[in-house]
């Protein structure tokens, strides 16, 4: 196999990676305003994903950096073409971040609410924009013969994009719900279920139409049955999640994404970048690539790394299992009293 | 081009800000993320609550920061695409490689680890609950690691070749990028300055308690340590730097040159180093100024007869081998930076040998000055690094990699200037109003002290702590 096909999938495995562990905690923060009715139910959300979201983000960050090293030309299109939407990724992405550390340090109900608003939209905004971006990647986009995007930001939304960022909120919204009933007790994971369930139901509609829409239009011999995979996927998990199967449900919807986002890069390739105005001007595996030196260099830091990346990663979701109750928060965030307490310090509470 | 709405003059005060904006949290990241783990490696050791408390207080500042460092790193690692994406085509071939390897082996090290330890008080084994911040620090020193060695890259090209039919340039030989004299002499001052800022910080925080005469049984034993780390920390800088210095003069001598603005070539006592000079800003006529002969020759080739080229001959050496243009940076703010740089860097160290003597043997100052001086001397070896940088990165241009690629063909050719003002707006607002955010948190963090009754000395420790969000 040569390297550029080799890296076109590495780099897929790491935004598929990207989509299925930061999809949950989107899904996690939307479904804030839905599921949590007090600030103790909010904690709660917020506590499954705590030790988790940042290791989750980090791999948009090795996605995007193998992007560079391996298809320089096309991190450079597509990153300079698609400019405001990855500003306001990325202005979502910070709002997210911070808040998610910040919000516990001041016991006041403004400060939180201010910071809960803003983890909403800091998930919402990627969750919807990298299905926006994905579609139009899929879809091609306007290029000149030096490969620039030469549209604007409202030439990204068009019809076929928008019901790809629609299908990746929703996703990422039942996901994340789904999560929820996985990790947590109680009356918020029986809300959580019958959320995941009717959010389920219209992901499925909208899933559907958009994957159809996607192989009607770009399908190839690989992308069809995946598609096809995904769906099934997607609706076992449904009835998974009817039936109150939390751990099923939730591996179903993992494999959901993972494969629907496989098959949007099947749809691409031998693309990837494809330009819609004339194929002379598309970047494709071949012409956006580096030199086989570079991406063999690359194969064996990853074929030597990503082992221990993974063993540890998951080593970290082993030790973090338990589910997380009203009961596990300690009774107020931030000891109110200026006077030390007699207890045993709480770092971070 | 003078033009305010140029996508290129716009891109360079983005990049520049942001970046200085994220480099405002990274040397806290590295410099309190050891410092913590020293901390935490104490209290395993000798069991004393003190240490436990230091860990906890001490890290709880550390994540106030890391948070910041994190998010804003996202926006590094998305310009070079978005705002520089000749730049990125260009080079993306060498200069991903680090990159990549920076996510892989170090970001997702960090990331993973840091969550252990945050949430895993009360989960882990004792041993291996210290050992997740041990790595977590690790990953934070080897990510600088290779980001010094994309930078090093820039400033001194190596291991690749020019593809003349595809217009970049190719990497030919991992090691050599990676093993660059520049990265190699960049690395070590890097993070020995960034002991200096995490070790000012401490002081600070530790200043203010003994100042209101609280917290002394913690307070004390981490001030003394900040001060020993900033003296020690502070000679192996300026060790460092006089190697980074020496390189420096044989890959870039127009910034040796500019730094000193040095418009003729000189040697011998002749090439005297001013601490201090008033003139036209842009050093062509002097007015008064302060010389210490020799040393100028001294710091660029450890020999006292050195000649140190000057701009002009440079300038016009350059001019023959890339075609006209002008090939010096901004003399004023190369000539300043540098020299704040090592005076503020200097007085820090001075600053805490002066502590370290009014507080020997168990002596305590009265005098408010003394504490006053110990808080507001925070910024100072922060301040040093950011105008380092500053140096660094202005001493450069005209080129973004030395003379293969200007800065001004690197630029993303489709985007207009309305584009980049949008976003240079949006950023400056969102990071203006978390830089508020995060230091009223800060201050409080560090004004309300360690939590915990100040148990005496006993041995037996505190058990589970649990942590949450
Ligand atoms: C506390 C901070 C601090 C202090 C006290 C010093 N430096 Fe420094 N210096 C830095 C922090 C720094 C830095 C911000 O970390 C830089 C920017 C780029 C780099 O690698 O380190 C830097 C860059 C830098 C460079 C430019 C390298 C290049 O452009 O290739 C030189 C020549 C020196 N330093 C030399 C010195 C000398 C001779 C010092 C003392 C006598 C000194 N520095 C003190
Ligand atoms: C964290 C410390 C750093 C600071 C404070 C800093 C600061 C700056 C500043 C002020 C400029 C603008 C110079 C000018 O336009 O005259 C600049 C340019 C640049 N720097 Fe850095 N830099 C840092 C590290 C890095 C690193 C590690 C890299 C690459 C890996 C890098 C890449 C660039 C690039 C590509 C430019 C060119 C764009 C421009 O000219 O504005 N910088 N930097
Ligand atoms: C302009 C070039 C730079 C880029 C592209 C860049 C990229 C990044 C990214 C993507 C992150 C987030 C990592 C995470 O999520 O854990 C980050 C954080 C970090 N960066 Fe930078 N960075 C730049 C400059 C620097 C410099 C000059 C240094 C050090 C000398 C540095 C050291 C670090 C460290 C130690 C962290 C992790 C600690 C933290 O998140 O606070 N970076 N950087």
């Amino acid at each position: 196999m040569d390297l550029n096909i080799l890296w076109f999938w590495i780099v897929g495995f790491f935004f598929i990676g990207y989509f299925v562990l930061d999809g949950f905690d989107f899904g996690v923060g939307m479904a804030l305003p839905f599921l949590g009715r007090d600030d103790i139910d909010r904690r709660v959300m917020i506590n499954t994903i705590g030790p988790v979201w940042d290791m989750n983000e980090t791999w948009l960050i090795v996605a995007g950096a193998s992007l560079f090293a391996a298809f320089p030309e096309w991190y450079a299109t597509l990153f300079s073409g698609f400019y405001l939407a990855l500003l306001l990724i990325l202005l979502a992405l910070i709002a997210r971040g911070v808040s998610f550390e910040y919000r516990h340090h001041r016991p006041e109900s403004r400060w939180k609410k201010w910071f809960d608003g803003m983890i909403v939209v800091g998930s919402v905004v990627p969750a919807l924009l990298w299905g926006v971006a994905f579609a139009n990647i899929v879809q091609g986009v306007a290029l000149d013969s030096g490969h620039n995007y030469t549209g604007t930001l409202f030439d990204l939304l068009n019809p076929y994009a928008l019901l790809g960022g629609l299908t990746t909120l929703l996703l990422f919204f039942t996901h994340g719900v789904v999560f929820i009933s996985l990790k947590t007790d109680g009356d918020l994971r029986l809300r959580a279920r019958k959320l995941a369930v009717r959010s389920g139901a219209l992901t499925i509609i909208v899933a559907a139409v958009f994957l159809l829409w996607t192989n009607l239009a770009n399908g190839q011999v690989a992308s069809w049955p995946l598609a096809i995979l995904a769906a099934v996927l997607l609706i076992a998990s449904f009835f998974a999640n009817l039936r109150g199967r939390e751990r099923y449900a939730f591996s179903l919807m993992a494999g959901t994404i993972a494969v629907a986002v496989a098959s949007l890069f099947a749809a691409l390739f031998p693309d990837v970048m494809p330009a819609s105005n004339d194929v002379a001007n598309s970047l494709t595996i071949a012409n956006a690539s580096s030199t086989p030196y570079t991406l063999s260099v690359m194969s064996w830091v990853a074929v030597a790394v990503l082992p221990f990346v993974l063993a540890y990663q998951a080593y970290t979701y082993w030790v973090f299992r338990k589910r997380i109750t009203r009961a596990s928060m300690p009774e107020d965030t931030q000891p109110r009293s200026d006077s030390p307490s007699a207890s045993a310090p709480v770092l971070g509470g | 081009m003078n033009d305010i709405l140029s996508p290129l003059v716009l891109s360079q005060w983005q990049f520049g800000l942001t970046t200085i904006y994220h480099f405002l949290f990274i040397p806290i990241t590295i410099g309190m993320a050891t410092t913590t783990a020293v901390f935490q490696t104490a209290w395993y050791r000798t069991a004393k609550v003190k240490y436990l408390q230091l860990t906890q207080f001490f890290g709880k500042i550390f994540l106030i920061n890391f948070a910041m460092g994190v998010v804003t790193g996202i926006v590094q690692e998305f310009q070079f695409g978005m705002n520089w994406s000749t730049y990125s085509r260009f080079v993306g071939d060498v200069f991903g490689a680090p990159l990549a390897m920076e996510g892989l082996l170090a970001f997702f090290l960090e990331a993973t680890f840091i969550g252990l330890w945050i949430f895993g008080w009360d989960k882990l084994p004792k041993g291996v609950h210290l050992a997740t911040i041990w790595v977590t620090a690790a990953g934070t020193i080897l990510s600088a690691y290779f980001i010094l060695a994309a930078n090093a890259f820039m400033q001194n090209p190596v291991g690749f070749r020019i593809n003349e039919a595809r217009g970049r340039a190719e990497l030919t030989d991992i090691w050599a990028v990676l093993t660059n004299k520049v990265s190699l002499a960049s690395f070590p001052h890097t993070i020995t300055a960034s002991f200096m800022v995490s070790a000012a910080l401490v002081i600070c925080i530790a200043a203010w308690h003994l100042a209101r005469q609280q917290n002394l049984d913690t307070m004390r034993p981490a001030i003394i340590f900040a001060m020993w780390t900033m003296i020690g920390a502070g000679i192996l800088t300026v060790l460092t730097g006089d190697q980074l210095g020496l390189v420096m003069v044989q890959t870039q001598p127009m910034k040796m040159a500019a730094a000193e603005a040095a418009y003729n070539t000189v040697s011998g006592s002749d090439a005297s180093f001013s601490i201090f000079t008033l003139g036209t800003p842009d050093g062509v006529n002097e007015l008064f100024s302060i010389r210490i002969p020799y040393l100028l020759s001294f710091l660029s080739t450890h020999t006292l007869t050195g000649t140190v080229e000057g701009i002009n001959d440079l300038q016009a050496q350059y001019r023959t081998l890339y075609g006209p243009g002008n090939y010096a940076p901004v003399v004023w703010a190369t000539y300043w930076s540098f020299r704040w740089m090592i005076g503020l860097g200097m007085l820090s160290v001075l600053l805490s040998a002066v502590g370290l003597w009014l507080m020997r043997k168990g002596r305590l100052p009265k005098n408010a000055w003394v504490w006053r001086i110990a808080v507001w001397a925070f910024p100072l070896p922060l301040a040093a690094m950011i105008v380092g940088w500053i140096f660094t990165e202005m001493g450069r241009q005209p080129w973004i990699v030395f003379s293969l690629l200007k800065t001004s063909d690197g630029v993303s050719p489709n985007l207009t200037g309305l584009d980049v003002l949008i976003s240079i707006v949006a950023f400056t607002l969102i990071y203006g109003i978390l830089a508020v955010v995060e230091f009223r948190l800060l201050k409080r963090a560090a004004q309300k002290g360690p939590e915990g009754a100040p148990l005496s000395d006993a041995s037996e420790a505190p058990t589970a702590t649990v942590t949450v969000y």
